[in-house]
């Protein structure tokens, strides 16, 4: 009975490996030229699509931050982890689930300004979307979104029907709900 | 002119001096104690090979005759003496040349420093004459690369890249450096690198691992060892051995751990994969307890993986945390260098002996021996064999040689059969099966171990990839033996056709040169056998010989290498014919 038990959860968590998942990575890495081109090389290998990727300075001074999103099963995952960590200029490079991270995207969207006048409607989308006008010319006016994907996809297709001037998205950023430990980890590469 | 010299060294004890970028380069190199150096000049390295010149007298470069062979005779030189190896090329076409080096140094795990010459830092960009980028192409065949641009770095990279080539699980580097950075001046002072910040070269194990790898293994009833070169780049060999004495666990190895333990020691139990030997791959499967150490379960090892030690508890001794649960799952990682692990867990293991477990073993090498290896080494059949070329060189040999193969038939047949004392023996390309490896590396491998005899095994096809490096050998007497076993065909190749694409034999039938006029052009004292009584004695002239000495043996064309695990197929489907 015991083993019938044991059995069964393993079955689950071999289900849960072989489930792909929105991923995101995220790597700490000294500021290194080429280190970009090898990371993304580890992904080129696997035939693995980066969705959404964003460098940034990082909470620590010097210390850069790649955030990667990928749609791949767990163990993929684990091992693109494992081949990112593996590289010189990288500290420490960790993957998360959605749930696991407080996330966002932004977008900005140029509208032709005399529909800001002749449609009603876009006023209500604007409010609705708890967006922000960032700048308004005779010619055009820009939107700017901040939120999920989902939620910036909505405000596209709202947008869509009445002319959209050009539209841009940027790579997902994220903060983890856990700790990210890297001033320690500095330390501990110091001490060794 | 000897005064220049003279006060060179001199301002060389100071703790800095105003030079070129292109002196500091060598002074690096000196520092890191480089003295032989394998490599081809051209326009975007001149002023490194000038400085070469003027420092012949500490510093030796061998002209290789292609930059790859540079890179193999470097790998040979590092894999012999398990110190870094060094290959310069010029930009464009002789960094581009390197490339197959880096990818096989990579794969294998082999320290190596490469670097190239590049345009000056204004022309970057421009497609400039010669110009390509190195640092791009190269980077998924580096352990890590840079591209220098401006003289000062010069120091500091250098030294990094050595620190990053040779610790942790080695592997080669790439420093790309500017024409500019060659010319200018620095004030130079070296200092060892011994610490990068992001990069850790040796993991601690997880704590209690030790100890739950030692429970598992205390408990096993047949427990079964496969060790790598894990074993070789750690040194850990005489570690291996104690560790296998007092548990009395049957251990075999992958082609790279070949030579880490005594070929004859009584518990080693001989090949793992593809043309491993039938006892260890069938009984992969019927172990309880698989401890690898220092291997990375490549998939001519593992075959299907499906099908792999299912049955098996799994342990794995490793330097590389992105091998864990790679390929294979396992209950127990232990991560740390090799001679560290083995030698903190040995006082946890239980004296042991596994006689009825080994017997198995025994008697499947029994069937493999009456099947397949009396026939390969004492055929009685009337064309020559690989294998009984093999077993003359172990006799002339005494076990005592370093045996460097290229890649085919021949490969394969020289490490099942090859006998070996000593660690560091075997040199060959595994990972990436680089043919024309073999020449050129057993030069670097003489080079790094001029007191002991190099013999190359070479296939005909593989031999005529390189061939050019037999100018190295006649420029500067480097005695290697060199054997070809010439079946006039590429024989791998032609074995898979035979077997698996309905003898189709596309592209695999060579008309060969004469090999012996070819080495008698460079003044290679040269022989060739074709019949199996002249074996004995050539051989034996070959390794009298105090001089390089090419042997040509006329082997049968059309002989299988066997046992075989088809790809793909399990390593239980093992077959003996
Ligand atoms: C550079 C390179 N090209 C192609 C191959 C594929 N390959 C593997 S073994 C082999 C045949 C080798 O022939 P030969 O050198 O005569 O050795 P033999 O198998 O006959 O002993 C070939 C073509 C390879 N391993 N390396
Ligand atoms: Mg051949």
């Amino acid at each position: 009975m015991k083993e019938n038990h044991i059995q069964f959860h393993q079955d689950i968590s071999v289900q849960n490996i072989m489930e792909k998942q929105w991923y995101t990575i995220s790597v700490y890495s000294e500021n290194h030229v080429g280190l970009l081109n090898r990371i993304s090389g580890i992904f080129l290998k696997r035939h693995i699509n980066i969705e959404s990727l964003n460098v940034s300075k990082s909470e620590i001074d010097g210390v850069s931050k790649f955030t990667i999103v990928v749609y791949v099963t767990k163990e993929w995952t684990r091992k693109i982890v494992g081949q990112i960590e593996k590289q010189i200029e990288v500290i420490k490079a960790y993957y998360h689930t959605d749930d696991e991270t407080i996330y966002q995207e932004s977008a900005l969207f140029k509208i032709a300004s005399h529909l800001l006048f002749d449609e009603r409607q876009i006023q209500n989308i604007i409010k609705e979307s708890n967006s922000q006008i960032v700048t308004v010319s005779r010619e055009f006016f820009v939107l700017a979104k901040t939120g999920r994907r989902h939620e910036i996809d909505e405000m596209h297709e709202a947008l869509e029907p009445y002319g959209i001037m050009q539209f841009v998205r940027s790579g997902r950023i994220a903060v983890t709900k856990a700790t990210m430990p890297i001033s320690e980890i500095l330390q501990e590469f110091q001490e060794n | 002119m000897e005064t220049l010299k003279a006060q060179k060294k001199d301002s060389q004890k100071k703790k800095t001096m105003r030079i070129s970028g292109a002196e500091a380069i060598i002074h690096c190199l000196l520092a890191e104690g480089v003295d032989l150096i394998y490599g081809y000049p051209g326009g975007a390295i001149m002023p490194v090979y000038d400085e070469l010149y003027k420092f012949q007298d500490r510093l030796t470069h061998i002209l290789s005759r292609h930059e790859q062979g540079a890179t193999h005779a470097a790998q040979g030189y590092a894999r012999v003496t398990g110190r870094v190896g060094v290959a310069m090329a010029t930009s464009g076409p002789g960094a581009t040349n390197l490339v197959t080096g880096l990818a096989d140094a990579q794969i294998d795990s082999t320290p190596m420093v490469c670097i190239t010459g590049q345009v000056p830092r204004h022309l970057l960009g421009s497609d400039a004459f010669q110009e390509t980028d190195i640092v791009g192409i190269s980077t998924p065949v580096t352990k890590w690369n840079y591209q220098i641009t401006r003289v000062e770095e010069i120091p500091e990279i250098m030294a990094k890249a050595f620190y990053i080539a040779r610790s942790g699980r080695p592997g080669p580097v790439l420093v790309d450096i500017t024409k500019n950075a060659q010319f200018d001046e620095l004030d130079f002072v070296y200092e060892k690198c011994t610490k990068v910040r992001s990069y850790k070269p040796v993991p601690k194990p997880e704590a209690g691992s030790l100890e739950k790898a030692a429970e598992l293994i205390n408990n096993a009833k047949k427990p079964f060892i496969v060790f790598g070169q894990g074993v070789i780049l750690g040194e850990a060999e005489a570690e291996l051995k104690a560790f296998v004495e007092k548990t009395g666990i049957p251990a075999a190895w992958t082609i790279l751990g070949l030579s880490a333990m005594d070929t004859d020691h009584p518990l080693n139990v001989g090949m793992v994969g593809m043309h491993g030997n039938y006892g260890p791959n069938l009984l992969t499967n019927e172990c309880d307890v698989l401890i690898a150490i220092g291997m990375r379960f490549d998939d001519r090892v593992t075959g299907n993986l499906d099908t792999y030690a299912k049955q098996a508890k799994i342990v794995h001794f490793e330097i590389d945390p992105a091998e864990i649960n790679k390929n294979v799952k396992v209950d127990v990682a232990v991560l740390g260098d090799s001679k560290e692990t083995l030698k903190d867990i040995l006082p946890l293991l239980n004296e042991n002996e596994h006689k009825d477990w080994k017997a198995e073993f025994d008697k499947k090498h029994q069937i493999e021996y009456d099947t397949l290896i009396k026939n390969d080494i004492y055929p009685t059949k009337e064309g020559l064999t690989m294998g009984e070329v093999i077993e003359q060189i172990n006799v002339a040999s005494e076990h005592k040689a370093v045996m460097v193969s290229d890649v085919g038939q021949h490969q394969m047949i020289a490490c099942r059969y090859a006998k070996f004392k000593q660690s560091k023996s075997n040199i060959t390309s595994g990972g990436l099966g680089t043919m024309g490896f073999g020449l050129p590396a057993a030069i670097g491998a003489k080079m790094g171990a001029m007191d002991r005899e190099v013999v190359a095994i070479i296939g005909d096809g593989g031999y005529q990839m390189t061939i050019q490096e037999l100018g190295v050998i006649f420029q500067h007497n480097v005695p290697v033996k060199i054997v070809v076993l010439n079946n006039d065909h590429l024989g791998m190749v032609r074995q898979w056709q035979e077997l698996f694409f309905d003898k189709r034999y596309a592209s695999t039938v060579m008309t060969n040169p004469d090999f012996v006029k070819i080495a008698e052009g460079y003044h290679i004292k040269s022989r060739r056998v074709t019949e199996r009584e002249d074996l004995k004695e050539a051989v034996q002239e070959m390794m009298a010989s105090k001089d390089p000495y090419f042997l040509e043996v006329k082997v049968e064309k059309e002989d299988n290498v066997f046992p075989m695990i088809p790809s793909g197929a399990s390593v239980s489907d093992v077959r003996l014919k």
